[in-house]
């Protein structure tokens, strides 16, 4: 199964992987290979959205992506604006509607929204006149994260079918586990999720993945082991009983990770907390592909905000 | 649809060698010269150009691929919604400064493209000059910019499409006029 790319996408917004077929990934991520290049030339900045303005709505703490989507912005050539709850008109009580309609009074092109509560984006995707892209909505998706995910382990191995990825961690908060099963589930890549079962949502098989309660026999014979964050911040309550017993059940350690393909890939969406879910050791190890997730993230938003930025206009010749 | 055949494989390939020997004459330092192919038909355009080069010079010139798709003037507004092209890979093997680089297209038409293709190299460095080789000059130019070598000369009007086929893009060689027929 070789995926053609579509010719286009057909939503002007990006509110998660699940309403993209299999084509319209392939696009995005075709287009992210090529924008790669970019980040190396002597002037790392093309012309494509002169002119376009994009708000970086963040109400949510976040430094990777909200950085990731202000470099790809500016490479493109957008005006940026930077929003962030924290000394915002928010803290004063007014809603996100409220705050998005004056924004958008503006006339920004996109709205890139990071949210604490899942369906935020979608909400704003039906009331305003610009695109708008999830960069996070609580525990719902994070659909670029997923992307950039796709086009890592494509880079690495060529393809996302047959291969074996094994996520690892806090399944029950995480975004960048749905919107990854989703994706890669789509691609005709094997997906297993492991967790501690007091952290695996109701369900979580129906989202296209298998699921183990331990984390050995998850990551038995796998192309990739991707593990996530244990998201203290959002864990009402404490759903295991210390650190030091997560390190030892679910930790990705030099030992376990002899079990995985001799060279599996180590993934982790950041930010990591080292010595809980993931051992030093193989964080920076010959196999961490960790910071080309980062590069890769880059050249990913370049291309959903490129493919986002079509006009009303007609066709015109070459 | 009418297909009219303009240049056949043969004679096209004869173009090619003539495009070479001029591109030679007028670009004497040859030990400067750079093919740079306009994705996607100028790329094979240009590596073949180098190798009928080769066989005069002895020695082959680099060749890069350039895609100008992030520089043209219809990426945006002016596009229907959401309707973006495809991006494709720009592979520039050498630096271009101090070069002369020989920018290679299938077809001059409005001349927009090469605005672009020549905005798109500048921000990869300062070649000591430009020259651009087409295989095919159809008119319409909408901008002020020729081409220093052509391959033919095709008249044509705007209503008619000037199709070039090569081996290694489309399977199928040669050069067409198609023309839209009135029902």
């Amino acid at each position: 199964m070789s995926v053609k790319p579509a010719a286009s996408l057909r939503s002007r917004h990006l509110l998660g992987i699940d309403p993209l077929s299999p084509e319209e990934i392939q696009l995005i991520l075709d287009t992210a290979e090529h924008m790669r290049e970019i980040a190396k030339r002597p002037i790392k900045k093309v012309p494509a959205l002169r002119g376009k303005t994009v708000v970086n709505l963040f109400l949510e703490p976040s430094t990777r992506t909200r950085f990731s989507f202000e470099v790809a912005e500016k490479r493109l050539s957008a005006d940026t604006l930077n929003f962030s709850a924290s000394g915002s008109s928010v803290e004063k009580g007014e809603t996100l509607l409220d705050t998005a309609r004056n924004l958008e009074a503006m006339e920004p092109d996109f709205i890139v929204i990071r949210h604490p509560n899942p369906g935020a984006p979608h909400m704003l995707a039906k009331v305003l006149k610009s695109s708008v892209i999830n960069a996070g909505d609580g525990t719902h998706e994070h659909p670029t994260q997923a992307l950039l995910d796709a086009l890592t382990i494509r880079l690495r191995r060529g393809t996302l079918e047959g291969q074996v990825v094994a996520i690892v961690g806090d399944l029950q908060h995480s975004r960048v586990v749905r919107s990854n099963v989703l994706l890669l589930s789509r691609m005709g890549a094997k997906v297993r999720v492991a967790g501690p079962p007091s952290l695996i949502p109701v369900g979580m098989e129906k989202l296209g993945c298998e699921v183990y309660h331990r984390m050995e026999d998850a990551i038995a014979g796998a192309d990739v082991v991707m593990m996530l964050r244990i998201q203290l911040e959002r864990q009402e309550r404490m759903n295991f009983p210390t650190v030091r017993e997560y390190f030892d059940l679910f930790a990705l350690t030099p030992e376990r990770l002899k079990l995985a393909k001799k060279d599996c890939l180590v993934m982790h969406p950041g930010p990591m907390n080292r010595g809980v879910e993931i051992d030093s050791r193989v964080a920076d190890g010959p196999q961490s592909v960790i910071l080309e997730q980062v590069t890769n993230g880059v050249a990913v938003r370049m291309a959903v905000l490129y493919l986002l930025a079509g006009g009303s206009g007609e066709p015109i010749a070459d | 649809m009418k297909r009219v055949l303009v240049l056949d494989a043969r004679e096209l390939a004869r173009v090619l060698e003539r495009m070479a020997a001029e591109i030679l004459e007028k670009i004497p330092e040859e030990q400067r010269l750079y093919f740079v192919g306009i994705q996607t038909r100028g790329v094979p355009l240009a590596k073949r150009l180098a190798q009928l080069l080769a066989k005069r010079t002895g020695s082959a010139p680099p060749v890069g691929a350039l895609d100008i798709t992030l520089y043209r003037d219809d990426v945006g507004p002016w596009r229907p919604a959401h309707q973006q092209p495809l991006l494709r890979a720009t592979d520039l093997p050498e630096p271009v400064d101090g070069r002369v680089v020989c920018l290679v297209d299938d077809v001059l038409y409005t001349g927009r493209t090469v605005r672009a293709a020549l905005d798109t190299l500048m921000d990869y460095g300062r070649p000591r000059a430009i020259r651009l080789a087409v295989l095919v000059d159809r008119g319409h130019r909408e901008l002020p910019i020729a081409a220093d070598v052509v391959g033919r000369v095709v008249p044509s009007s705007r209503k008619e499409d000037v199709q070039v086929r090569l081996t290694e893009t489309d399977g199928e060689e040669g050069v067409w006029i198609v023309k839209e027929e009135r029902a």
